[in-house]
């Protein structure tokens, strides 16, 4: 493995840590935001240009955005600053480690194939090629996304949509 | 087989196709498209530099600048009227519904990149799919135009 | 001489960096220049010839000014904020192609920082950071007009991306790549008529699209007449109302990065980027006429090249400059009109516009 995966892969997990741990929810994002970026540097490793791109564009510069709007709408005063319960702290640590024990004996049998690299293309990530087979392979499932969208933008109206005589700010 | 390291023997290929093809590097041809990962070496030195000279701005200022403290002057400035409360407060509604539909509209630009790069070669069916996809899309923005989602004119 | 290719790639990210820096400074005296002379008064003339040492003044107040941090404010975070605004706006110009190939016996230097499959993602992608380094900051800054002033200029960035984002795919379904050298390799034309290589540039096949992009760019770089986040009138200074010293500094700075950065994009997808009219021709005359080998002629019109590219970019930091002290400021109700609902339909249309005269042949 080279130097640099490792270094990715260090930053990686333990800014996924920071989210978790960290008690300003503010600073949580923006662990999620370095996170985002060296998931960005691993698809660069792997020569997944395009997608990297859109990793960062995508998470880190608009859901990243919804985040921390959704952040300064609450209320982060101290005072109102919700007290877990240690039964609660003690759950959720139950269930994050079975998620982890899971995650950990599922990969314990991968067994990763080489390539070979005489025929391997490392073209293949770009963004004319995923173009390609994006609109020729699978041109159902990408109409299928629009709907989707579609769904959720009809979605979201139904949520933020204030009622009359609703009054909110 | 074990996977290579990828950045490392990648960046020592391509120094070497670099070398051997200054000679005949071309003059206003473009060069064979064979993108790599170390093309974006020279990222890490920029940034470096940029958080070089940001570091510096901060700790030079830190460094120089007086430092007198008082309740009142560190008061925040809201034209000399006394601040109620802090600015950890709600926000309008209008702003949260703006970043929802930002992000389904930058995911729809997204999935236009690599449809536009290929225009040509994926011909009319590219053509008429991506119609397709943009008539769910615009059925869905007018119906937030109609509710006036993007009305920022009224109460 | 042994000096790996990569080396001089760092070399020319060097230099852009710090012509970026040096663009970003001088843009501040131009700023008042143009002021002055567009309000008939003198402007700057006091530091130097001309004023011309007005910047370097500036600096030294900045940094010599106190460090300012509101009471109950977010210092981590306070301090994060104009650093990641200033970050972000100084990594963008990495893949701007500055000029073509300079050619020294063996060696060859692109004179572009890096060159990527998806270099117009790349701006785009530092772009949409950007604007967490004003979100952070207004934030941290615990004052209602500061909160205020980000979350406008969030809304506002975001609302803009979109239709900087459906503009740019028209250029890109004629010009079939992401890559910004590619873009401006392909503006160069070899039809047989005078003033081919101006005709060939993207803003002749793109005039709608080249409108909404420099509309977004304006708006993207809270520039007047969309200077809203930091709008005087109502929000005391906006996002950076708590800031002072360096850290104003930082802010004050970005935004002139990013006038620079969008007005080298637009010259380069719009405006031929180091094109220039009768290249060609110059280039046949300076070796057929002159006796000059192709490799000197060609260095000298890659420099060439290199001042017409930034004399495009100047003339697009005036245009900024000059809006300035010509427009008044939206409302921000009519700001997001104008973007959501006559720039993206706009875009769109221009998009089944640019395809339908694609696949009828009209444009190549």
């Amino acid at each position: 493995m080279s130097p640099l995966f490792l270094f990715l892969s260090f930053v990686a997990l333990l800014s996924a840590l920071g989210v978790v741990l960290a008690k300003n929810p503010v600073h949580s994002v923006l662990f999620l935001i370095l996170t985002f970026f060296t998931l960005s540097g691993h698809y660069l490793l792997l020569n997944a240009q395009f997608l990297a791109a859109v990793n960062i564009i995508v998470y880190a510069g608009a859901i990243m955005v919804l985040f921390l709007f959704v952040i300064m709408f609450l209320n982060l005063n101290e005072e109102t600053e919700p007290h877990k319960p240690a039964l609660a702290k003690f759950a959720a640590a139950i269930a994050g480690g079975s998620l982890l024990l899971i995650l950990v004996a599922a990969m314990r049998n991968v067994n990763p194939v080489g390539y070979d690299p005489t025929s391997f293309d490392s073209q293949i990530g770009m963004v004319d090629r995923l173009g390609l087979v994006l609109f020729q392979q699978y041109a159902l499932p990408f109409e299928l996304a629009s709907i989707l969208l579609l769904a959720a933008m009809v979605g979201s109206v139904m949520l933020g949509k204030r009622e009359t005589g609703e009054r909110n700010f | 087989m074990r996977p290579k390291p990828v950045g490392a023997t990648f960046a020592l290929q391509r120094l070497l196709v670099l070398l051997r093809s200054n000679l005949t590097a071309m003059l206003l041809v473009l060069p064979a498209a064979n993108y790599q990962p170390s093309d974006y070496l020279p990222i890490l030195i920029q940034f470096g530099l940029a958080l070089a000279f940001v570091a510096f701005a901060m700790i030079v200022s830190h460094l120089v600048g007086p430092k007198r403290n008082s309740t009142v002057k560190d008061a925040s400035f809201e034209c000399g009227i006394e601040s109620v409360g802090n600015a950890r407060t709600p926000i309008s509604v209008k702003y949260f519904l703006t970043a929802i539909v930002f992000v389904l509209f930058d995911v729809e630009v997204i999935f236009m990149y690599p449809w536009a790069v290929n225009f040509r070669a994926l011909g009319n069916d590219g053509f008429i799919a991506m119609i397709l996809f943009m008539f769910f899309l615009l059925a869905g923005f007018a119906y937030i135009i109609k509710k006036g989602i993007l009305r920022w004119n009224e109460a | 001489m042994d000096f790996p290719p990569l080396a001089w790639q760092g070399l020319v990210v060097l230099v852009v960096f710090g012509v970026s820096l040096l663009i970003a400074t001088y843009s501040t005296y131009a700023e008042r220049v143009i002021a002055a002379f567009l309000q008939d008064r003198v402007g700057p003339d006091r530091a130097g010839p001309f004023g011309l040492l007005q910047p370097l003044a500036d600096a030294v107040k900045l940094f010599t000014k106190e460090e300012f941090f509101p009471a109950g404010a977010n210092r981590a975070l306070f301090v994060f904020g104009p650093c990641l605004a200033m970050v972000t706006a100084l990594m963008s110009s990495a893949v701007i192609p500055f000029g073509n190939v300079l050619q020294f016996g063996e060696t060859a230097i692109h004179l572009q920082g890096i060159e990527i499959n998806v270099g117009m993602l790349y701006v785009f992608g530092m772009v949409s950071l950007g604007v967490y380094g004003i979100m952070i900051g207004g934030w941290a800054s615990n004052n209602k007009f500061s909160l205020l002033g980000a979350i406008r200029a969030a809304s506002q960035n975001i609302s803009y991306e979109i239709a900087m984002g459906l503009a740019l795919i028209a250029v890109l379904m004629m010009s079939g790549t992401l890559s910004l050298r590619e873009i401006t390799f392909q503006q160069v034309s070899d039809a047989p008529f005078v003033w081919q290589d101006i005709f060939n540039w993207n803003v002749m096949k793109q005039p709608l699209g080249f409108i909404i992009f420099i509309v977004c760019a304006f708006a993207e770089t809270n520039r007047t007449p969309f200077d809203l986040p930091e709008c005087e009138t109502e929000l005391i200074g906006g996002y950076h109302t708590e800031y002072s010293s360096m850290k104003m500094g930082l802010y004050l700075f970005a935004e002139y990065i990013n006038v620079f950065v969008a007005s080298a994009v637009m010259s380069v997808l719009y405006f031929g980027g180091f094109n220039f009219p009768f290249q060609a021709e110059l280039r046949n005359w300076l070796v057929s006429s002159q006796g000059l080998e192709l490799v000197t002629a060609q260095n000298i019109i890659t420099i060439l090249g290199l001042v017409g590219l930034f004399a495009k970019i100047f003339s697009f930091i005036f245009f900024f400059m000059w809006v300035r002290w010509t427009l008044p400021r939206f409302r921000y109700d009519q700001l997001m009109r104008l973007g959501w609902t006559i720039l993206i339909p706009l875009a769109i249309f221009n998009i089944m516009l640019t395809g339908g005269l694609i696949t009828f042949g009209v444009i190549k």
